[in-house]
């Protein structure tokens, strides 16, 4: 029972998958990141899986490790009632770290996303509307990084050359994230 | 006083409250006057303007620290910017520099309107990674079940009269309050705290009920039943709230479930998903109780479902009182369990397991776990990390409200300005939680 899931995906995406696991009853599928939306779509549209609920999306900093992130999607089906995690790996350097966004997917991927934008820096490419959710924009670094210090202060100062939090009213433009799910 | 009698020959007149129909024609479906309805062709003529508008996010019809940043044209709602994070305290960043033990207080203050529930939730997601789950004793899982049932019909009351408040039902919400008092004394007797109990502890909970918590449990059940039955007759028929609350607000089940909506408010929509019957954990198998739904994702549908589910958690208590085995509270393994007071304060081996507790925390196996109880919001998960250590690696929380609220913008596009605070009110967002 516990295999099911990781062993339909290990059948369906065999090139996708780097390597599936159970651990204390939970199924975890770690892939590649070209093959994200690929696999989230099968997953979410297949009869079988109806992974129809974004439960929650995080990412999780293994500081000195290759690839330094994790980013966890919690997948669940309220048809089938059963629970898959998907991981993806992300590198830090500034130009590798990102993964494709699935707000085309799910709609609670839009805020789950700019959360996790703001508080470790990666990035989800094709994001309507990404930008700081818990922070201020004014903030400057991430704060759940492991290389952030857990004390660090930082008060809020408006600088001329950072956006303002006020500016964000200006930001209401029609349509601005009125993006169906399809 | 006797009852009036009709003078014979003439038939007893109706009272107003007698004709009244809560459901008679809406404002809007009444003729107009012939005057009134050239000035509403005339207004239909007017040039309008956009204008943007900030509510929050100290406004007091708002509770909970949001903003909200409303383009409108006259007083419907074209686009809206819900903007949370005023209440961020850095809850992950702290939690992985305390030991296991020492983030009951922090998870107190995650929704600190059903702190029991938090305890209970995270307290599992420990006992998971520890391989635990089946060990904990059954008088301890009891207590939490009735512990954090009535946390449960505390948020949903608390919820419920807040809003009423709002609306301008000044009366329920103080009838709600001394109902919720109720409820309160009982956690105060148990746990010594009104809301930060802290009272859970990994492998049980920290001590045993009081000796007289049966009886006074019952009886405080029959005040709060009878105050909440108050409460229903007095708005239920209420032409004002039924206005303000029927069809407002409204979303469809496929789009709460992309928009990752849980507990109460996907219920609403007509979707039966509660992690207690769905995925049994703890003893919640051993009760009968029902998921009440409603299909119409309103606002009136959200209100109603959290009255039935009040009743449900109340009947959960009953039963529970009625089955609770006797036994200890705390698994007898002095690695997992915090040693209580008596034996720290009397005894050398009870000082240092507590010395131990505190200063490197209990070893939790390397490894990683998502765990999920129903909050009172919805699906509170936690996906810890652990690296061995006897702090968590990364400890995250899946917030109910969070994604509830993300689901605000398009609850209230289309609306006025005015249901703002009742939609705003039935998602029962909680800046704790959402924030973090």
């Amino acid at each position: 029972m516990a295999q099911r899931l990781i062993d339909f995906l290990a059948r369906e995406r065999p090139t996708a998958v780097i390597e599936t696991v159970t651990h204390v009853g939970d199924e975890i599928a770690l892939i590649h990141r070209e093959h994200l939306v690929d696999v989230l779509t099968l997953l979410r549209d297949h009869p079988d899986t109806k992974m129809n609920m974004l439960s929650d999306l995080t990412v999780v900093d293994y500081l000195g490790q290759s690839p330094r992130f994790e980013v966890v999607y919690q997948l669940y089906s309220i048809l089938h009632k059963h629970r898959l995690r998907v991981k993806v790996g992300v590198d830090e350097a500034d130009d590798d770290c990102w993964v494709p966004t699935v707000t085309q997917l799910w709609h609670a991927a839009n805020w789950a996303e700019r959360e996790a934008w703001d508080l470790y820096g990666v990035r989800f490419e094709g994001h309507p509307d990404l930008r700081r959710i818990l922070m201020y924009e004014e903030f400057v670094g991430h704060p759940l990084r492991k290389d952030y210090p857990q004390n660090g202060r930082q008060p809020l100062i408006r600088r001329p050359d950072a956006p303002s939090t006020d500016d964000q009213t200006t930001r209401l433009l029609p349509d601005s994230h009125d993006r169906r799910v399809s | 006083m006797s009852s009036p009698v009709a003078p014979p020959g003439r038939p007893l007149p109706t009272t107003a409250a007698e004709t009244y129909d809560p459901r008679g024609p809406q404002a809007g479906e009444l003729p107009l006057s012939p005057s009134m309805q050239a000035f509403a062709e005339e207004a239909e003529r007017l040039p309008t303007d956009e204008l943007i508008v900030n509510m929050g996010p100290s406004h007091p019809a708002m509770h909970g620290t949001v903003r909200v940043v409303l383009r409108i044209d006259g007083e419907t709602i074209k686009d809206a910017d819900v903007q949370i994070g005023y209440l961020h305290r850095g809850f992950e960043k702290e939690c992985e520099s305390a030991t296991y033990t020492q983030i009951f207080p922090y998870v107190d203050r995650l929704n600190y309107v059903s702190p029991m529930l938090n305890n209970v939730g995270f307290a599992m997601a420990v006992e998971k990674l520890l391989g635990l789950t089946a060990l904990i004793p059954e008088r301890a899982e009891y207590i939490r079940v009735i512990m954090g049932e009535i946390a449960r019909a505390c948020d949903h009351l608390t919820c419920v009269f807040a809003s009423l408040a709002e609306l301008g039902g000044l009366t329920a919400f103080f009838w709600g309050n001394r109902a919720r008092e109720h409820l309160w004394e009982l956690l105060e007797d148990v746990s010594g705290a009104r809301l930060t109990h802290s009272y859970c502890r990994i492998g049980g909970v920290a001590w045993d009920l009081t000796k007289n918590f049966e009886p006074k449990c019952r009886e405080k059940l029959v005040k709060v039943r009878g105050l909440v039955a108050d409460i229903r007759k007095l708005v239920e028929r209420n032409r004002i709230f039924l206005d303000r609350m029927q069809g407002v607000g409204v979303i469809s089940a496929e789009d709460a479930i992309s928009y990752g909506m849980t507990g109460p408010c996907l219920r609403a929509c007509g979707v039966a998903y509660d992690v207690r019957k769905d995925h049994p954990y703890s003893v919640y198998d051993h009760f009968d109780f029902d998921v009440p739904i409603a299909d119409e994702g309103d606002n009136l549908a959200r209100y109603l479902v959290r009255m039935e589910e009040l009743e449900q958690s109340l009947r959960i208590v009953e039963q529970a009182l009625a089955q609770i085995p006797p036994g200890p509270v705390l698994v007898d393994d002095p690695l997992i369990a915090l040693p209580a007071k008596r034996e720290v304060y009397n005894s050398i081996e009870g000082m240092i397991a507590h010395f131990k507790h505190i200063m490197d925390g209990l070893r939790v196996p390397a490894g990683e776990a998502y765990s999920y109880t129903e909050g009172g919001n919805g699906e509170l998960g936690f996906y810890i990390v652990s690296d061995g250590s006897g702090r968590p690696y990364k400890n995250r929380c899946r917030p109910p409200c969070f994604y509830t609220s993300s689901a605000f913008r398009q609850m209230i596009l289309g609306a006025n300005i005015a249901d703002v605070v009742p939609i705003f009110g039935s998602i029962n967002m909680i800046g704790g939680e959402c924030d973090r």
